[in-house]
Order: C-alpha cells, then sequence, then structure tokens
C-alpha cells in the first residue's frame, strides 16, 4: 500500500547561498563547514521515511534539532530547498499556490505550540475559520463546528473569546479547528508542550481518544521523549537537521541507534514501555513432555544449570513448570513420564505484556516468566527473574549487541 | 552652486503643462465632493447638525463629550462662525477621507513588501517635516486658487501617519497567528481582510484620528490660497492686527479639534477594550 505521506530526500537550507549549501550537503560536508563556508544555515539534512495512513508519527529532537523546520516543509509553511513530499503519491512541492491552498484547505490541518487562535473571534468562529476560508456556507459550518467543539469537549465555550479560556482550553480550540476540516493528515507542532504537566497529560489521553475513533495520520512534534513514547506508534529522532533513528517507542528505547539517543533514553520510566518480547530468552532449555522423560530431563538441567524448566509438548505448547527435587521423586518413583511433577497453574505472559504488568510475578514466586503465544498458547521464551529483576529496579538502557 | 530648486520647478512646471486636463478633472471631482458636504452641513438647520454631533460624541464618547459638543458647537453658532465651521469641516473630513484611501492602501503594501516599505520611509519623513506652506506652491500651480489646493497641500501633510500606523498595525499581527491563517489555506486576500486588517484596527484607527488632527492643523495654512472657512478668519486676524477675530477663529478650532478628537479616538479604544477582553 502506498504510505500517506512520503519524505524523500527532503533538505531544508537557511540563507542566501542555497545552491553552494547544496552542492556542499552532496559532497558530504559537515553544517559547520557549510555554514563557514557559505553563510548558510543547514535546518533539514536529507530526512526521508515514510508515514502510513492513521499513523501516530512522533518527530523527536531538542530546540534547533530542525523537528518543526521539518514539519512546516510537509504543508510547505517553510519552502524545502530540495527534496519531495508525497502526499497520496502527489509531490506536495510541485504544486502551483492555488493547488497547495486546496490542499492545506482539505487534506492537512495543523495546530499549534501557541495555540495561534484568532483573539477577536469567538470559540465557534474560530473553529469554523478554515471552513470560512473554503467557502462553505454559514449555516453549515456552524453545523459542522458545534460537533467538533463538542468531540473535543468544549460545548460550552462557544461564545466566549480565546483569551477568557486557560490554554488548555485553548488549544481545544486549535485542535477543533484542525480537525474541523476533517483533513487526513493533522501536524501538530508541539501542541502540548505550553501547557501545564497535569494538562498535558490530560490533553494527550484525550487526543489518543480520539485518534482511537478518528485514525488519521497524526505527525506530532515534541522535545519530550516521555510524551513522544505515550502517543507515538513510531518516533524519528532528530539532532542537528538529520533524523537520526526511526523505530517503535520500544526499538528507540532496547536498541538506542547511537549514543546520543540512548542517553535520552536513560531518562524514561521504561516499565510502561518495555515488553516481554523483548526480554525474553527465545531459546530455553525446556523439557518436552513425553520424549523426555525424567532422566532426561535431570540430564537437561545438570547441563544448563537450571534447577527449574518449562515443560511443553512436542508441538511446543506451554504446560508448566517442573522443579529439580520433584522430578528426582518421580524417578524414585519409577515414573516413566514427568507428568506428576508438571506445575500446571504458573502465571504466563504475552509477548505484549509490558514489565509493569509482569511486577506481581516477581513478588510471587521465584520462577521464570514463561511467554507464551495468546493465540495458541505456544512458548516464546523465558524470562528469568533476574532480567525481571535488573529491569524494573537498574532501569539503565543496555543496548543489546 | 547645486541649483536643486531650478530642477523642481522645471519637474513641476512639466507636469503643469502636461496633465493639466488630469488636474481639471481631479479639480471639478475634489470640489463637488466639498461643496457637497458643505451643503449638507449647511442644508441641515443648525441645531440639527449640532444634535446630531451631540448624539454621535455621547454614544461614542460618553456624556460629558457629548455635553461638551453641543456647548462648544452653540458657542460657535452664538459667534456667528457656523457658515465657516461647516466649510473647515467639510475640507478637513473631505482631505482626511483622501488621505486614508491613498494612505492605508500603501501602508498595507508597505506590510507586505519591504522594499516597498523601505523606498516609502524617506518619502514619509519628506512629507512630514517639509514646512507645510511648500506644499501650496505646485498646489496652486495644478489647481489655482480655492478649496482644491487646500486640499492636495492638506492631503499630502496629513497622509504620513495613515500610511505608518496600518503599515505598523499589520506588521504587529503576531506571525503564529498569520503562520496559522496560512497553513487552512488562506489567499493573500483572505489573510488581509480577515485577520491582519481586524487585528491591526486599533493601530489603523489611531492613524485615522492623527490623520484628521494633522488635517486640522492646516486649516490656517490653507487659508493662505483662499481655501476659506475659519483658517481665513485667524489669517486676517493675523493680517489686520485684529486680536479679537484672530482668537475667536482659534477658539472655533480648538472646538473642532476637540470633538473630533475625541470621536476618532473612541473608535480606536472600543476595538481595543474589546480585543483586551
Amino acid at each position: 500500500m502506498m504510505p500517506k505521506l512520503k519524505i524523500e530526500n527532503l533538505t531544508l537550507v537557511f540563507g542566501r547561498e542555497q545552491k553552494e549549501a547544496l552542492h556542499m550537503l552532496e559532497q558530504g560536508k559537515s553544517k559547520a563547514e557549510i555554514l563557514e563556508h557559505t553563510g548558510a544555515t543547514v535546518g533539514v539534512k536529507n530526512a526521508s521515511f515514510d508515514i502510513e495512513k492513521g499513523e501516530f508519527f512522533v518527530i523527536m529532537g531538542l530546540s534547533g534539532s530542525g523537528k518543526s523546520s521539518l514539519l512546516r516543509c510537509l504543508n510547505r509553511l517553510i519552502e524545502p530547498s530540495a527534496g519531495k513530499v508525497l502526499l497520496n503519491g502527489v509531490d506536495i512541492t510541485a504544486l502551483p499556490d492555488a493547488e497547495l491552498q486546496k490542499v492545506r484547505r482539505k487534506e492537512i490541518a495543523m495546530v499549534f505550540q501557541k495555540f495561534g487562535l484568532l483573539p477577536h473571534r469567538s470559540v465557534l468562529e474560530n473553529v469554523a475559520f478554515g471552513l470560512e476560508l473554503q467557502g462553505t456556507p454559514p449555516a453549515e459550518r456552524m453545523d459542522k463546528a458545534r460537533n467538533v467543539i463538542e468531540l473535543v469537549g468544549l460545548k460550552g465555550y462557544e461564545n466566549m473569546l480565546p483569551s477568557e479560556l486557560s490554554g488548555g482550553m485553548q488549544q481545544r480550540v486549535g485542535l477543533a479547528r484542525a480537525l474541523a476540516n476533517d483533513p487526513e493528515v493533522l501536524l501538530m507542532d508541539e501542541a502540548f508542550s505550553a501547557l501545564d504537566p497535569l494538562i498535558r497529560t490530560q490533553m494527550q489521553d484525550e487526543l489518543l481518544d480520539l485518534q482511537e475513533k478518528m485514525h488519521k495520520t497524526i505527525v506530532f512534534i515534541t522535545h519530550d521523549l516521555d510524551e513522544a513514547i505515550r502517543l507515538g506508534d513510531r518516533i524519528a529522532i532528530m539532532k542537528d537537521g538529520e533524523v537520526i533513528q526511526i523505530g517503535t517507542p520500544e526499538e528507540i528505547l532496547t536498541t538506542p541507534a547511537n549514543e546520543y539517543v540512548s542517553s535520552f533514553v536513560e531518562k524514561v520510566d521504561r516499565k510502561s514501555i518495555i515488553t516481554a518480547s523483548s526480554l525474553m530468552d527465545t531459546k530455553p532449555t525446556m523439557a518436552v513432555f513425553r520424549k523426555d522423560g525424567p532422566e532426561g530431563s535431570l540430564r537437561k538441567m545438570r547441563a544448563t544449570g537450571l534447577k527449574i524448566l518449562p515443560a511443553v509438548t512436542v508441538d511446543k505448547h506451554f504446560l508448566g513448570f517442573v522443579y529439580l527435587h520433584e522430578v528426582l521423586e518421580v524417578k524414585q518413583r519409577g515414573d516413566k513420564t514427568i507428568e506428576a511433577a508438571i506445575h500446571r497453574d504458573v502465571p504466563v505472559a504475552h509477548p505484549d505484556t509490558t514489565v509493569e504488568q509482569m511486577l506481581p510475578f516477581i513478588a510471587e514466586t521465584d520462577k521464570p516468566v514463561a511467554v507464551v503465544n495468546p493465540m495458541n498458547n505456544k512458548l516464546l521464551g523465558l524470562i528469568s527473574q533476574t532480567s525481571l529483576i535488573i529491569e524494573t529496579t537498574g532501569s539503565q538502557a543496555n543496548p543489546q549487541a | 552652486m547645486i541649483r536643486i530648486g531650478k530642477y523642481i520647478e522645471q519637474f513641476i512646471n512639466w507636469l503643469t503643462h502636461n496633465f493639466s486636463p488630469f488636474f481639471k478633472v481631479v479639480k471639478t471631482g475634489v470640489e463637488t465632493m466639498v461643496d457637497g458636504v458643505v451643503g449638507l452641513f449647511t442644508f441641515l438647520p443648525f441645531y440639527v447638525v449640532i444634535a446630531l454631533v451631540a448624539i454621535l460624541a455621547w454614544r461614542r464618547a460618553g456624556w460629558g463629550i457629548g455635553v461638551v459638543t453641543a456647548l462648544g458647537l452653540s458657542l460657535i453658532y452664538a459667534m456667528g462662525y457656523w457658515a465657516p465651521t461647516m466649510e473647515t469641516l467639510a475640507l478637513i473630513l473631505v482631505s482626511a477621507f483622501i488621505a486614508l484611501m491613498i494612505g492605508i492602501p500603501l501602508g498595507i503594501w508597505a506590510a507586505r513588501s519591504k522594499t516597498a516599505g523601505r523606498i516609502m520611509r524617506p518619502l514619509l519623513d519628506f512629507m512630514q517635516t517639509m514646512p507645510a506652506f511648500v506644499y501650496l506652491i505646485p498646489a496652486v500651480l495644478f489647481f489655482g486658487l480655492g478649496k482644491v489646493p487646500g486640499v492636495f497641500a492638506t492631503i499630502i501633510f496629513a497622509m504620513p501617519p495613515a500610511v505608518r500606523l496600518t503599515t505598523l498595525g499589520i506588521s504587529q499581527v503576531p506571525e503564529d497567528i498569520v503562520e496559522a491563517t496560512r497553513s487552512f489555506g488562506a489567499t493573500p486576500r483572505q489573510l488581509l481582510f480577515k485577520v491582519e486588517l481586524p487585528l491591526a484596527l486599533p493601530t489603523i484607527l489611531a492613524g485615522v484620528n492623527q490623520t484628521i488632527m494633522m488635517s486640522l492643523s492646516m486649516v490656517v495654512v490653507s487659508a493662505m490660497i483662499a481655501a476659506g472657512g475659519l483658517g481665513e478668519i485667524v489669517l486676517k486676524g493675523i493680517t489686520q492686527l485684529k486680536i479679537g477675530l484672530g482668537f475667536e477663529g482659534g477658539i472655533a478650532v480648538v472646538i473642532l479639534a476637540i470633538i473630533l478628537d475625541r470621536i476618532t479616538q473612541s473608535f480606536g479604544k472600543k476595538k481595543l477594550r474589546k480585543n483586551a477582553k
């Protein structure tokens, strides 16, 4: 399927000596070298990535990383110096003004950090503003605006002026104004950064709820990795105008591309993001029921030095755990199988179970945690108590080899 | 010796010779406007005019100003200067109107285009600082004696604040609002009329007030080229050393100034208050 937005080699250079700067970029010169030689600042350097329909895509970076400039290239509030932006396969950078206006009116709407509301118009008129620009008749646009106002929880505030509202409420107006156009793509530029932490969290939750209903394609800019992880299906991390890593929150946390990323990742609360699938050992030693009798199981325990083994069927269905002393007992009793030794009633995790959800397992027993496929109960891997405890207490990034 | 004066003289003469039909059309047009406004003010009985202006002042600027307006205009009538006052009022309104019609679009242009702004600024400085008497000379050459050259000189002198404050008002519109408007697919025209002008309105209205007040300050100067009105009375007081006459004319001008200033200021303030709410 065609991606909703395709960004191809997008480059943005500020300054007069554009051509020279672009040429130097092609030769692989650094941002500092280009600045020194031409006086031009490289805002965005050769960014390429796809954003799928319905995806919540977060671009994260510190100030000056070029994230806001990159976002503005997507609807050409800033003209990119080179590269393409394809919306549904159509290159936006090549559109004439009239066509670009049409795209901005119908397909891409934007929400701003400083809200950008019209101070002389009421909430209702602000929300209807985009429709007004499209030439929608007054009655129809007021109707649509009222619907969206209700959607974002602004009912009752229709006739107030923006200056009479709190920051959080003002940003709801900004969001409602963008949604009133029913765009396919929503660009959000640090939309929640100007809000108090509590309000911000609340707005994040509401945005996620809305997204669940609307399935818009959202490009969200933030300087806050926690926010990026909460919201994003995927995150692109930018530094000095370059996209240095793109991945799901978990990929970013578990396998940071370089030291810059891992220095961010260290400060993040990982418990709610890291899942069983990235902690588990995918090739655990198993006691296979009916194939391994007590003798075979003991041999495996001796070989690995483990006192506990997961018991599975021949086609890997998870049955439970067997303990060293009990296997010894059934062997002395002369049993042919380990059936009597299997502890069947044990908690299991699924691949997407978070560390936070697995916390009770630690306190409960000294057993490892079995990770099974929720569809067919097949054992996918094991998480040792050791790695679970380290993950919950250490919270240190451990870039895996 | 550099004789700039000679070149300017040649240029003005050239204009006079080559554009006399154009000046004639302009003259007829402006004359019709001024005469129409004077006709309207004098056609109505004086007490109706006083009542209308006083009510306007009361509605816009409060009952105090309303009372001052009624008393002031009555005083002017009682002094026997009703006709020249209406003439002066018409001159000011027509001059200010034309100055705004030219000045506000120029101000918008200067806000939009850096180059236009850069060229306009020294010209505006020149127009404002050049002693206003100097404009009387080409005015007379273009339009002869009478009201029209008075209007011409007044327009040149009174236009700069309208241009400047329009430019200022538009460039003060917050960048994030302009950006948001563009992001929703506004055309340049929509941006101007739906966002920039409404937000710049208080500042532009301050420019309107300035332009009207500066027009008023040209009353006596333009009387030197027979524009008539209250200026003529003051001028007579000066040239004939008639202290009483001079002061009577002067007082009438002051009354007119207070009324015009308070009424026009009130428009800007009302807007500001609504925005600040």
